[in-house]
């Protein structure tokens, strides 16, 4: 059976045109694959958010999740592997009005650049970082990575794995994120209030997304195919309030302890520098330019617009509470 | 490109007693430099830790990295967010930075990396000068690529050149090199800062034109397109990744031609334009010294020596490195017995030397294993064995 698909008509009618470089599509990822569910959400919350979308960036490393820099219509840097974080840091910190979004797989993000994963969080660096963890390097061929569980099959642990794997919201939460979420690519609608609520956060925010890669993982473990997938993550998968994140860890096939995690205000890296620098130089520091009374402004302004953003997210979750459209009661 | 005159806020007007280290720092921020992303490593460091010190009160951002990897990386973000940046390393770190510099050189980013370097290989000799990393440069990324190079032999260099480096790098759209080493890095001399007005300074050519029409390449071979900085509505795509005009994944070989052809070809055709020699007692040479950084100093008194015993001593001077300079070699090969190449790794440079003379004249080698410099006798005894 075929699939007669007019490109040119979806690219026009889809919903996500002003978000998505349509022009780029189709786009690689596999059938069943989790990346696509993660693209999509974040094309909502940014929509729903109202914001300017010039003043968003995306970045990306290397890998399939690496590709979503490239079909998402903001400033993106599809960068090196590992790499996104450190690029992220430099535009932020050269561009301080920008909000910097890193999506990025597991691999990418916890293995080759775990270095920059931890530093970022420690600083508090004023990115979100989107690790799409489908527990397996797909673009390379099913491999072993930082958070795949043990005994699973990966082709570089052919007789199962043996090492221990990565916690992300535990290692993300104990490095000083300052928000820390998980989902799995079931959960759309939690995805995208996540990633509303990480928008309007000010610091390191951390999303993973609990995704399954069909053509490797779920494949080469005999897990069947994305529907597999949704299956177990709907029955598994399940909303914890006030866990402890050292109490998230997934075993293979076992419980995905769901959520957000952690919420704090902390200063930024930007803001702890600029307070520093302002409580020794007084007057004469100004970054880029900026004077005191014009920095204060501004934080004015981003304070004032986080809480009205905020009042406008509560409302709309009352709304549809009182509507009773099914939101999930236990969500955020 | 836009030449203008440098912002006064960055510019410490004046006659200072600076080392190469803090004299690059000035120069950076002279130039306009003002987001440095860096990692601590000997001989280097000094350069990171004046710009911290400095960059508060010019209104510039600094940031120590958690690696080389991190650092190097930051910069092409913060080049894109509309800053000119820089970073400063040793030879460990700038092995780690080989990664991130074909990112660089692929997206076409500007940015400066100084590179005080040390003697080798692995941690070898962190305190003692060495000329080792010029080929690391040149072919250290893998792939197919140009950068440019500058070198300079003062602290006074240091500042005049890391100006030029942020101007060339402005203008190519290529990471630009200061190569220095741990003598010239650590040697303290009078530096003249020139005031602001003085001090020519490349800005950065931002495109002004209908925001579809913007594309962040132009694979001429001549000329690099303009750029956009992050947030002022062009969603540019960048992606090291063989891509098109627009920044779009283009994975053909033919696209490929035209990408590596261009990054090349935009070096390679200006070369003229960009190379920068400095040469002495050339009329009637017999036998010309070609050295470059350091090792020039002592070249001259090399030269001194041998012109004292009656051998026609000429002097050439590489400030610029890469593009390598091989017309003039090639024309100066016909002309001369013999070129002795001093320099302080087993043999880098001369190989260039070599290429470029073709067998026209003798071309000698003076190497040194790095942790000094030369003895001046040594290459005196090199001119006199090769004037023969």
């Amino acid at each position: 059976m075929s699939i007669e698909v007019n490109i040119d008509k979806f690219r026009a009618d889809s919903p996500m045109t002003d978000f998505l470089r349509m022009e780029r599509m189709p786009h690689i990822w596999c059938p069943g694959c989790g990346i696509g569910t993660v693209v999509n959400s974040f094309a909502e919350a940014v929509k729903k958010s109202g914001m300017d979308m010039d003043k968003l960036a995306v970045i990306s490393g290397i890998g399939c999740t690496g590709r979503v820099a490239g079909y998402v219509n903001f400033d993106s840097i599809h960068t090196t592997h590992g790499r996104a974080i450190p690029v992220a840091t430099g535009l932020k910190l050269a561009n301080p009005d920008m909000k910097v979004v890193v999506v990025s797989g597991d691999g990418d993000l916890t293995g080759i650049g775990g270095n920059h994963f931890i530093h970022a969080a420690r600083r508090n660096m004023d990115i979100m970082v989107i690790c799409v963890n489908n527990f397996t390097y797909g673009m390379t061929g099913g491999q072993l990575t930082p958070t795949t569980p043990q005994t699973a099959n990966a082709s570089t642990t052919p007789y199962g794995n043996y090492e221990y794997p990565f916690s992300l919201p535990f290692l993300a939460d104990a490095c000083g994120a300052t928000y820390v979420a998980r989902w799995t690519s079931l959960h759309a609608r939690n995805i995208t209030k996540s990633i509303r609520e990480a928008l309007n956060h000010k610091g390191f925010s951390f999303i993973e997304v609990i995704a399954p890669c069909t053509t490797l993982y779920q494949r080469r473990n005999r897990l069947g195919d994305g529907l597999d997938a949704l299956e177990y993550y709907k029955e598994e998968a399940g909303v914890e309030k006030d866990v402890d994140t050292r109490e998230v860890g997934i075993d293979f096939q076992g419980d995905i302890a769901m959520g957000r995690f952690v919420k704090q205000d902390k200063p930024t890296y930007e803001e702890a520098v600029n307070e520093r620098y302002a409580n020794v130089l007084g007057d004469d520091y100004q970054l880029y330019g900026m004077s005191k009374p014009e920095r204060e402004e501004k934080a004015k302004r981003e304070a004032e617009d986080r809480a009205k953003m905020q009042a406008l997210m509560d409302d709309e979750e009352a709304q549809m509470m009182a509507e009773d459209m099914g939101v999930d009661e236990e969500g955020l | 490109m836009r030449k203008t005159a440098a912002d006064p806020k960055g510019v410490l007007e004046g006659s200072h007693f600076l080392d190469g280290d803090h004299a690059i720092a000035e120069g950076a921020l002279a130039a306009g430099c003002r987001f440095f992303a860096g990692y601590p490593i000997t001989p280097s460091t000094e350069t990171a830790e004046r710009f911290a010190e400095r960059c508060p009160g010019v209104g510039g951002m600094f940031i120590q990295m958690e690696d080389e990897i991190a650092s190097i990386a930051a910069l092409v973000g913060g080049a894109w967010g509309g800053q000119k940046v820089m970073t400063v390393t040793s030879g460990p770190g700038l092995s780690l930075m080989m990664e991130n510099l074909g990112l660089a050189v692929m997206t076409e980013t500007p940015m400066v990396i100084a590179d005080v370097q040390r003697a080798g290989p692995s941690t070898g000799l962190p305190t003692l000068p060495a000329q080792q990393d010029m080929m690391q440069i040149r072919w250290g990324s893998h792939g197919d690529y140009r950068i440019i190079a500058l070198c300079p032999d003062s602290p006074q260099e240091c500042f005049d050149l890391t100006v030029e480096a942020f101007n060339l790098s402005e203008t190519y759209r290529v990471p630009v090199f200061i190569m220095t080493d741990e003598t010239v890095g650590h040697m303290h001399e009078k530096v003249v800062i020139p005031p602001a007005e003085d001090i020519e300074v490349v800005e950065r050519n931002y495109y002004e034109g209908p925001k579809a029409d913007y594309r962040p390449y132009k694979f001429t071979g001549k000329d690099v397109a303009p750029m956009v900085k992050a947030g002022d509505g062009y969603r540019f795509h960048l992606t090291g990744l063989t891509h098109d005009e627009r920044g779009y994944p283009h994975l053909t070989v033919e696209q490929n031609e035209k990408v590596v052809t261009h990054l090349i070809e935009k070096i390679d055709s200006n070369a003229d334009k960009i190379i920068q020699l400095d040469e002495s007692e050339m009329d009637g040479a017999e036998v010309v010294v070609v050295s470059y950084g350091i090792t020039s100093r002592i070249v001259s008194r090399a030269v001194q020596l041998a012109r004292e015993e009656g051998i026609k001593t000429g002097s050439m001077r590489l400030i610029t490195i890469w593009p390598f300079a091989e017309k003039r070699i090639e024309e100066l090969a016909g002309k001369v017995k013999a070129i002795v190449v001093p320099e302080i790794n087993y043999g880098q440079m001369v190989r260039e030397v070599e290429r470029s003379a073709a067998g026209r004249c003798k071309v000698v080698s003076v190497p040194h294993c790095g942790g000094a410099v030369h003895d001046p006798e040594v290459i005196l005894d090199a001119i006199k064995e090769a004037s023969k």
